[in-house]
């Protein structure tokens, strides 16, 4: 038990998908203009990320893996090079799956997420954090548990940003420097204060 | 030598430069990040990504009239999977120690916003040849904003360029140390906030 509250605050803090991994950066950048915006997304991400990690598993353990297909009698099938279309295949599905249900109760946070509802199955976060766990060959209750802590970690990030940009409204930026650029900036600083959950090495 | 309308020349321009992905759209800003600490595989994913960019738009574009709105995002998917596992397993069977690198990177090629953006945004309602140039030039511009970032990170956060050493011994003999930094996320962060900066301020560009 303990080792997955470790692997669950390593995952959110330490190694945290987005500030260490680089992950999930368009959507981060995109709407994080908005508190409630990035809530919203954050917490949507945080499903999808605990749905389709375990799920991915089951399909890589199942279908995918060298001899996976023994109990079709195929014990020598490698199709691990479909990884890729597979995981981003079962993402799109639930992705999609989400978004009708949120259309359906919730026609205001669908209004505000707008066009990037359907762009969570493009989030590199979250295909991301599949191959991540591909990867590292995790077993399905790590799997589960690395899935919701990236998740978590990816909504922590935003929530955080959306916070940081509302201030940002009162500064005066230069004018090329505005939106994006000083946005990067921040994330950069934001960056190093989570590299302290490690201790920095140079 | 192809002849380009006036219209084609716009497309390739606006993807280089005036609507660069990177610094204008803000897309691909992940890879952007994470495969710039060596010019060597930004060089490749560069590579691998205007071939993904320009194929994607091109097929995608091709198929426009089939493709029912509701499932669109799926199916562009699967077109632009199929190429990212071709261009994935070429790396390994010819790059092998750069494809290990880039580990889950080349993968993510899928889910490259600049990929989808484009193929969304502009193959699904252009001409075959139009899209094509157009995720030729997006692909070009990310390449050109990802091999400035790594030179800048390689040269200040190793003092090589492409594996070889540049700066030379007497440097470090009188005290010079690589910028650690610059290898680590923050530097990536910082450095692409500042070549965005760059851009804009040249370009002219200003955000609301």
């Amino acid at each position: 038990m303990a080792d997955y509250w470790g692997l669950f605050f390593s995952t959110v803090f330490v190694n945290n998908i987005l500030f260490s991994g680089f992950l999930g950066m368009c959507s981060f950048l995109a709407c994080s203009r908005r508190m409630s915006t990035a809530l919203g997304l954050g917490a949507a991400v945080v499903f999808v990320l605990t749905v389709t990690v375990p799920l991915n598993w089951l399909l890589k353990e199942f279908l995918l893996r060298k001899g996976a297909l023994a109990w079709a009698g195929l014990p020598e099938t490698d199709l691990s090079f479909l990884v890729l279309i597979v995981f981003v295949s079962s993402i799109a599905a639930l992705t999609q799956i989400v978004e009708i249900v949120i259309e359906r109760y919730s026609p205001a946070l669908h209004e505000s997420l707008g066009v990037f509802l359907p762009l969570i199955a493009v989030n590199c976060a979250i295909l991301g954090t599949s191959l991540f766990m591909d990867q590292r060959g995790y077993t399905f209750v790590q799997a589960a548990v690395y899935g919701a802590a990236s998740g978590t970690g990816w909504g922590l990030a935003i929530v955080l940003m959306a916070a940081i940009r509302k201030k940002l409204w009162y500064s005066d930026v230069p004018g090329p420097l505005k939106g994006l650029g000083i946005s990067l900036l921040i994330t950069g600083l934001m960056a190093m204060a989570f590299m302290a959950f490690s201790g920095i090495r140079l | 030598m192809i002849r380009l309308t006036r219209k084609e020349m716009t497309v390739l321009k606006e993807g280089l430069w005036s609507g660069n992905p990177v610094t204008f759209q803000v897309l691909g800003v992940c890879s952007a990040l994470a495969v710039t600490v060596k010019v060597e595989t930004a060089l490749l994913m560069g590579i691998g990504l205007t071939f993904v960019a320009a194929s994607s738009s091109l097929l995608v574009s091709l198929l426009r009239a089939f493709i029912p709105s509701r499932i669109r995002i799926i199916v562009q998917l699967l077109v632009v999977s199929v190429l990212v596992i071709t261009v994935d397993q070429l790396l390994r069977a010819f790059f092998y120690a750069v494809s290990k690198q880039m580990s889950v990177f080349v993968g993510l090629i899928i889910t490259n916003c600049i990929v989808m953006g484009r193929v969304e945004g502009y193959a699904m309602i252009n001409p075959p040849r139009r899209a094509f140039l157009d995720g030729l030039a997006n692909g070009l511009g990310y390449a050109a904003v990802l091999v400035l970032i790594a030179v800048v990170r390689e040269l200040a956060g190793s003092g090589t360029i492409l594996g070889g050493a540049v700066l030379p011994r007497e440097l470090y003999e009188h005290g010079y140390v690589n910028n650690g930094l610059m290898v680590l996320a923050p530097g990536a962060f910082f450095l692409l906030g500042l070549v965005v900066w760059l851009q804009r301020a040249l370009s002219g560009y200003r955000e609301k």
